[in-house]
Parts: C-alpha cells; sequence; structure tokens
C-alpha cells in the first residue's frame, strides 16, 4: 500500500523525465539534420514515380514519366518545380545551377505558369535542367502530392521517390540531406 | 557606454540571484538567523540591478544605438517612440530580460509582503526563487544577452515587425509574462514546503492569493493575445489552438485548479498533496510553453528566431527546476498528511470534480498539441493536430464545468445536499432552458446549447449572493445590510464565474457571424447580416513609416447611417511588408469587421464580417480577472495572509 503510494508519487517525476528524454533527442537530431518537425513530409515519397507525359516551351520537347526512368537508370533524377513569379524559386537558381554544374541529372518542371514566361525566367536566372516541362493546369503537380513551389523529387534507379524537399534548396539542405541521398540512391 | 552599465547590471543581477539561492536555502537549513534574514536584501538587491538592465536596454532602444546587436536587428530611426520602448521585449533577448525582471519583481515583492512569514520559510522561498532566476539570468548572459554590440554599427536598423508595431501587443507580454512567472511564487511555497516536510492551513492561506494574482494577469494576458489575433491579423478569428495559445492554455487551466484547491487546502486541510504538485505542475507548464516556443519543435505562426543550441540549453534548466522540483516531490511528499475528510456531496467534492475536468481538459491540450512531433519522433509520421480535435475533446469536458460551476459554491462544506441547489438554483436553470429553447428555434443546437449554458452560469453564479443576502424575499434595506457583510470573496467567485458565462455567449455569438469576400468599385453596395456595405472611394495616406491605402465604406441599416468603416493596407518599406489594417465598429451586441484586400484594375477585394457578441469574448476574460481581483481584497485573505494587524490589536 505504502509501496504503491510512493509509486504513484513517483509517476509525475517519470513522466516528465521521459518528456525530457525524448525532447533532447528532437533537440539533437534537428541539430543534426535528422529531424525537421517543420518538414511537412509527402505521401508520395517511397512510392513510384506518377505517370504524366508533358509538353516543353516550345520549340524543345517535353518529357514524359518514361523519359524519366529512362534517366533514372543511368543516374538518379531530381524533379524540381519551379514558376517565374515565386522568390524562393530564384534564389535557390544558383544551387541548383552549381548541382548541374556537378553532373546531378536535374529536370524541371514549370508549374501553372505561361511557357514564355517561363522561357524568360530561365534566360533571367539560368538552366539548370537537362529537360523542361510544362504543367500549365497543374494536374501533374496534384499527382506529385506537391505543396508549393519550389519542390523537389529525387528518382532512383527503381523509379521511387527516394528524397524530398518542399521549399527552396540551399547549399546546407544540399549538404545535409540532398548529397546523401544522392549516394544512397547511386548505390 | 550606456549598454555596457546594462551588461554589467545583468550579470550584478545573476550574482545576487546565486547568493539569494545558496543564502536562502542553506540559511533555513542551518537554521542560522543572520543568514535567513539577509535573504530579502538580496532579492531586492537583485530586482534593483534587473531594473537598471531593463532601464538600460530600453535607452539604447530609445537613443537609436544601433552598436547594440539586438537594437539593430529590432529597431528602425523611423520607428515610433512607443514601439522603440515596447519592442525591447518583442523579441527573444529582451523578452527573456524582461521575464527576469518579473521574476525579480515577484522575489522583491515576497520580501516586502512576506514580512510575517515564517523567517525559514521565507528563506526557503526566496531561496528556490534566486535558484529559478540563476538559471535564467544565466541563459540570458550567455546564449541571449541583448547588450551584446556589434562593430561597426550599421546607419540604421532593420526594423521590428510591422505586425508587431501594435498598442495591444506592445503591452501583451508583460501581463502574460507577469501571470507565467507570478506562478513561480507558488511552485517556489511548493518547493519550501516540500523541504520543511509541512503543509498546514496557513500554507494555503499564503499560497492563494499568489496563484489569484498570477490567475488574473495571465487570463488578461491571454485574452490579449486572443484580441490582438482578431484585430490585428484580419482573419476574423479568435482562437487558432495555435501551440503557443495551448502553451498559454496549459498553465491557465491547471492554475484554475490550483486556485480551487487551495482554498481545501486552506479551509480544510485536505489535498495537500494534489495542490503541492498542482503548484509546480503550473509553473512548469509556463517554463515548457516558453521552451516550447523558442527551441523551434512546434510549428507556430510565432516568429521566434528558433534555435536548437539555445534550446538545449533551456532543457538542461528545465531538466534542473521541473525535474528538481518533482524528484523532491516524489520523496517527500509521501511524509505529508491529509486532514479533514468530506462526502462526495460536499463543496469539497465539487472542487475536487473542478480539479479532475480542468485537468483533463489541460491534458488533452497537451496530448494535441504535442502529438505532431512525438508522432514524428516515435512512428515517423506527418500529422498536425488542428481546431477539429481541440473542439470536439474539450467541449464534451468543459460542459460539466460549466453546468457545476454555476452552482458549486451553494454546496456547504464537508458533507451536503443536492436539494438546496435546487431551491436555490432553479430559477437560473428554468431562464437557461427557455433562452436555449429560444435559441433553439433560431439556429443550430451547439450555439444554442451554448447560450443556454451562459444564461445558467451568468444567473446562477449569483444564486449564492441572492440567497445570502435575500434579496426579492426579506425588504431592501435588510438585504443592503447583509450585503455589506457578505464576504468580498464570495461577490469575487460569483463574478469570476459569471465572466466565465459571458465569454461563453461571445464564443457562440462568434459561431453565428456572417462573412462575405467581394471585388468592389467606389459606388458598390453588398448586403450582410442585416446591414448594407457601400465602397465610397479608395485613396493613400502616408504614416509615420509605412503608406497606406485606405477604403471607405460606409455601413446602413435599412438606409439609417451606421458608420463609415476605414480598413487600410499599410506597406512598411523597410520590410519590404505589408499589413491590413482592421476597421472594427462595435456596439457591443455585434462587430462589424472590414478588411481591404488586393486592388486590381481599379477593384478592390473587401472582406466583411457581421460578429454577433463578438466583444463579449474579451469583455469575459476581463470580468474573471475583475472577479479574482475582488476576491483579494477580502478582508479574510488579508487578515489571515502573513498579517501585520494580527499582532496588534483586532479588539472586537
Amino acid at each position: 500500500m505504502i509501496a504503491r503510494r510512493r509509486l504513484l508519487l513517483a509517476a509525475p517525476l517519470g513522466v516528465a523525465a521521459a518528456g525530457g528524454v525524448a525532447f533532447w533527442s528532437m533537440l539533437t537530431r534537428m541539430q543534426g539534420g535528422t529531424f525537421d518537425p517543420h518538414d511537412i513530409g509527402n505521401p508520395m515519397l517511397g512510392k513510384h514515380l506518377p505517370d504524366f507525359d508533358l509538353p516543353g516551351i516550345a520549340p524543345s520537347p517535353g518529357f514524359s514519366s518514361r523519359d524519366v526512368l529512362a534517366a533514372a537508370q543511368r543516374q538518379p533524377v531530381l524533379i524540381n518545380f519551379f514558376m517565374s513569379t515565386c522568390i524562393p524559386c530564384a534564389e535557390e537558381a544558383e544551387t541548383l545551377d552549381a548541382l548541374s554544374r556537378q553532373g546531378v541529372a536535374i529536370w524541371g518542371i514549370a508549374w501553372e505558369d505561361e511557357p514564355a514566361k517561363s522561357a524568360a525566367f530561365l534566360d533571367r536566372y539560368g538552366n539548370p535542367f537537362t529537360r523542361v516541362g510544362t504543367d500549365r493546369r497543374g494536374t501533374a503537380a496534384i499527382d506529385f502530392g506537391l505543396y508549393g513551389v519550389p519542390e523537389s523529387y529525387l528518382i532512383d534507379r527503381t523509379g521511387r521517390i527516394v528524397w524530398h524537399m518542399a521549399g527552396g534548396l540551399s547549399d546546407v539542405v544540399v549538404e545535409q540531406q540532398l548529397t546523401p541521398a544522392l549516394a544512397r540512391a547511386r548505390v | 557606454m550606456i549598454p555596457e552599465l546594462g551588461h554589467f547590471a545583468l550579470a550584478l543581477a545573476c550574482a545576487f540571484a546565486f547568493a539569494q539561492a545558496i543564502v536562502g536555502l542553506w540559511g533555513a537549513h542551518r537554521r542560522d538567523m543572520r543568514l535567513m534574514a539577509a535573504t530579502p536584501g538580496l532579492a531586492v538587491g537583485q530586482l534593483l540591478a534587473l531594473a537598471g538592465a531593463s532601464l538600460a536596454l530600453v535607452l539604447a532602444s530609445a537613443w537609436d544605438d544601433f552598436s547594440v546587436v539586438n537594437v539593430a536587428e529590432n529597431s528602425a530611426v523611423a520607428k515610433p517612440l512607443l514601439y522603440k520602448i515596447t519592442g525591447t521585449w518583442g523579441n527573444h533577448e529582451g523578452s527573456i530580460l524582461l521575464w527576469g525582471l518579473i521574476l525579480g519583481i515577484c522575489g522583491g515583492l515576497v520580501s516586502v509582503f512576506g514580512r510575517t512569514l515564517p523567517s525559514a520559510l521565507r528563506a526557503r522561498v526566496l531561496g528556490v526563487l534566486g535558484g529559478t532566476s540563476a538559471g535564467f539570468l544565466l541563459f540570458c548572459l550567455t546564449t541571449s544577452n541583448p547588450f551584446w554590440r556589434s562593430w561597426p554599427a550599421p546607419a540604421d536598423g532593420r526594423g521590428m515587425n510591422p505586425l508587431l508595431q501594435d498598442p495591444g501587443l506592445a503591452f501583451h507580454p508583460p501581463v502574460l509574462y507577469m501571470g507565467y512567472v507570478g506562478f513561480a511564487v507558488p511552485f517556489a511555497f511548493a518547493v519550501a514546503a516540500l523541504l520543511e516536510g509541512r503543509i498546514d492551513a496557513a500554507w494555503g492561506r499564503w499560497v492563494r492569493p499568489w496563484a489569484l494574482v498570477s490567475w488574473c494577469f495571465l487570463t488578461c494576458g491571454i485574452a490579449m493575445g486572443s484580441w490582438w489575433a482578431y484585430y490585428e491579423l484580419g482573419w476574423g478569428g479568435y482562437w487558432f489552438w495555435d501551440p503557443v495559445e495551448n502553451a498559454s492554455l496549459m498553465p491557465w487551466l491547471t492554475g484554475t485548479a490550483l486556485v480551487h484547491s487551495a482554498i481545501v487546502v486552506e479551509k480544510r486541510e485536505s489535498l495537500k498533496i494534489w495542490t503541492v504538485l498542482l503548484a509546480i505542475g503550473t509553473f512548469s507548464l509556463s517554463l515548457s510553453g516558453t521552451f516550447l516556443v523558442r527551441s523551434g519543435i512546434l510549428n507556430s505562426v510565432h516568429a521566434f528566431a528558433n534555435d536548437p543550441a539555445r534550446g538545449i540549453f533551456i532543457l538542461g534548466l528545465l531538466g534542473l527546476v521541473i525535474g528538481g522540483s518533482l524528484l523532491l516531490f516524489a520523496l517527500r511528499a509521501p511524509l505529508l498528511r491529509s486532514g479533514g475528510v468530506f462526502a462526495p456531496v460536499s463543496r469539497e467534492g465539487g472542487l475536487v470534480l473542478n480539479n479532475i475536468f480542468l485537468c483533463s481538459i489541460c491534458a488533452v491540450v497537451i496530448v494535441g498539441t504535442m502529438y505532431p512531433p512525438f508522432a514524428d519522433l516515435l512512428l515517423g509520421q506527418k500529422i498536425s493536430v488542428g481546431a477539429p480535435f481541440f473542439n470536439a475533446t474539450v467541449l464534451p469536458l468543459a460542459i460539466p464545468v460549466f453546468l457545476a460551476m454555476a452552482v458549486g459554491p451553494l454546496l456547504p462544506w464537508k458533507r451536503g445536499r443536492l436539494m438546496p441547489l435546487v431551491t436555490h438554483a432553479w430559477w437560473a436553470a428554468l431562464a437557461a432552458v427557455a433562452v436555449g429553447g429560444v435559441c433553439a428555434g433560431n439556429m443550430a443546437v451547439l450555439p444554442a446549447l451554448a447560450f443556454g449554458a451562459a444564461t445558467w452560469l451568468i444567473l446562477g453564479s449569483f444564486s449564492e449572493v441572492i440567497e445570502r443576502t435575500l434579496l426579492f424575499r426579506a425588504p431592501v434595506a435588510n438585504s443592503v445590510r447583509r450585503a455589506r457583510g457578505l464576504p468580498v470573496a464570495v461577490l469575487g467567485a460569483a463574478i469570476a464565474h459569471a465572466g466565465m458565462g459571458v465569454t461563453i455567449a461571445g464564443i457562440a455569438g462568434m459561431s453565428l457571424s456572417s462573412n462575405k469576400i467581394v471585388e468592389a468599385k467606389p459606388g458598390d453596395q453588398f448586403k450582410l447580416g442585416g446591414y448594407e456595405f457601400t465602397l465610397l472611394s479608395l485613396s493613400s495616406e502616408p504614416g509615420p513609416n509605412f503608406a497606406s491605402r485606405v477604403a471607405s465604406i460606409e455601413v446602413t441599416q435599412g438606409g439609417t447611417p451606421v458608420a463609415i468603416m476605414r480598413p487600410s493596407k499599410r506597406n512598411f518599406a523597410s520590410q519590404n511588408q505589408t499589413t491590413s489594417d482592421v476597421a472594427i465598429r462595435t456596439n457591443f451586441l455585434r462587430d462589424l469587421y472590414v478588411v481591404l484586400g488586393d486592388e486590381r484594375d481599379g477593384q478592390a477585394v473587401l472582406r466583411l464580417h457581421v460578429n454577433p457578441l463578438a466583444p463579449w469574448i474579451w469583455l469575459g476574460a476581463l470580468v474573471m480577472a475583475a472577479g479574482g481581483a475582488l476576491s483579494l481584497a477580502d478582508r479574510r485573505l488579508r487578515v489571515g495572509a502573513p498579517s501585520r494587524l494580527r499582532a496588534g490589536a483586532v479588539p472586537a
């Protein structure tokens, strides 16, 4: 009886200690970049690339999901959704440019944008994309579970989405997340 | 020079706090009278040093000293002076300093008003306060120092988030922090009691005023925050179940439970262990809320620079304060003996019920707020918990509280019968059913129920006052005489409970609000909620550090003019940010609420709202706080509390 009473009175300490350990592990993993409570995630992560066939910015051809799968056989493909009026898209242009110069295959999809405006955007901020498709009505974006632009998806050899980033790519994100994900996808 | 003096004062305050902790706790342990007598002086010293540090930061900000990093990042030459001053606590570093200052004020108040406390208890309370304060000031000095300099100084500062440039928000943090930090005093009393291994009725009497003051401030602070969200954000809502809002609601719920359970300790020497746990828990929740917001663990609209490194320091601090006190609780609480026994149907029983429900609501809010990060950590699932969850879980738990709180005070101590409740409060119940019934014919079930509950609460709360003054049954003079003899606390409780009813009525009214989004060009008219809104003109006007577009809208009701409303959009060039300045016209029975949106091709987007009873939400909170403050004025509390009168006389 007394032992049970003591146990009951120690329960708050137990709860607080468990909470403390959990918070501590969240904070340390946040610093290490392996835990991000602000990352909204994507239901498509780990799933197969959705089917699509997009026209390009005339006169260049667009691409379809089959083209991506074929290219992904050789090396992982990073699909990047962008839009000409989006400021974070312009901000990540430099990072994308650096990636493409390192030989990473980046394929762009212009989301709900007029092709002429997309072309002007690429002229102004540089074109890091191997190929560009236009998703004027945003239907492919729905299949991708797009949250907003910019957003990037990494496709591995098996055609699965193995990594995903909602928001602009920065050098920190590349170093801490994309580079390891690329290394894993290349194995 | 001034910032260096402030920095020095901050370090001095930290040293005072450490000394206060060591001298107080060691002196009480050794029963050394000289050491114990020295503690209040140290607390006052800490307070003066903190006041100096705060003044230095205010001066640095008011005189535009941009070599101070904190000022450069949060202020600008063009900022109005009022916001230069209030802006010092609108950022992370300054708010930690404010937190420390208020903790210092609490210590100073205990020193001044606690002169008749037993010296060992006072030394221990001040020691615990000093220890907590020392931790926070160390945090402020090492990781969040508002006095850090940078050279060369920038020519102008970066300016404050324009959303914060608002008189309501300027005074929201100090009031809220008075609530949060004020609960440090009941916490310190609880820890001191555990150290002494003894709690009696006097302890309850000492703790209750502190808990009550903090509760009043917290109530006002939450209401101010909610009001700010309503008129400044322009979303037309008043409570969003945002993690930061929840973080303030949790200590409010347990604090409300504490205010009530301390009564039982005071009157009946029961529920001692539970009350101690509530005192520790309330302050712990206040601290955890701050920690969660600033560590970046929770997703929130409230912008503090999130920094996991700071988070780890605060977590360590929390571990010491919360873990230490709960360890002490686990070790010493079994020694505390409970006194009075009581029947399930009694005042004590009612208060236990109140505590169970309030703590259940708090538990639900904690689960809803903490589930997303925990699910992410343990299960790897991305989940968000929003308003539907909270509305569905909090409401069923709140309804029994509403039903019981109107008549709980009618129950006698020890053992009671339910029959007197029926004979004393039947008329309130009848009125509630009538109001609910009439409303049910005109609206959905839930608002009708809420209006019924509000009527029940407002009328029922005064049934004890009416009963005790024999109002309507004895001659008026007789009732007035009885009312004079009525303990102020009874009236205070009735007012506070009725305030909750006012808030519920406001929430119910708000759920009936109507709104409309329209594209308008000058001359267009729109009908909403029985009013006609006519856009008269769109114009540009300059402001002190912004430029604004203003819409003039005439509101009429059946052709009779009601108001000219002028909502605007402000563009703050220095931050390249736009805010909307909502236009609100209230007559206390409904709010007219108009927001100006974007303009295109001579057409402006307008959002029109008609919100019935909206002001009652915050009015009710003020009434609650006023009731609490009135209870404080009760002679019994003052005489019973550390009293200087008792020694003197009371000849009658």
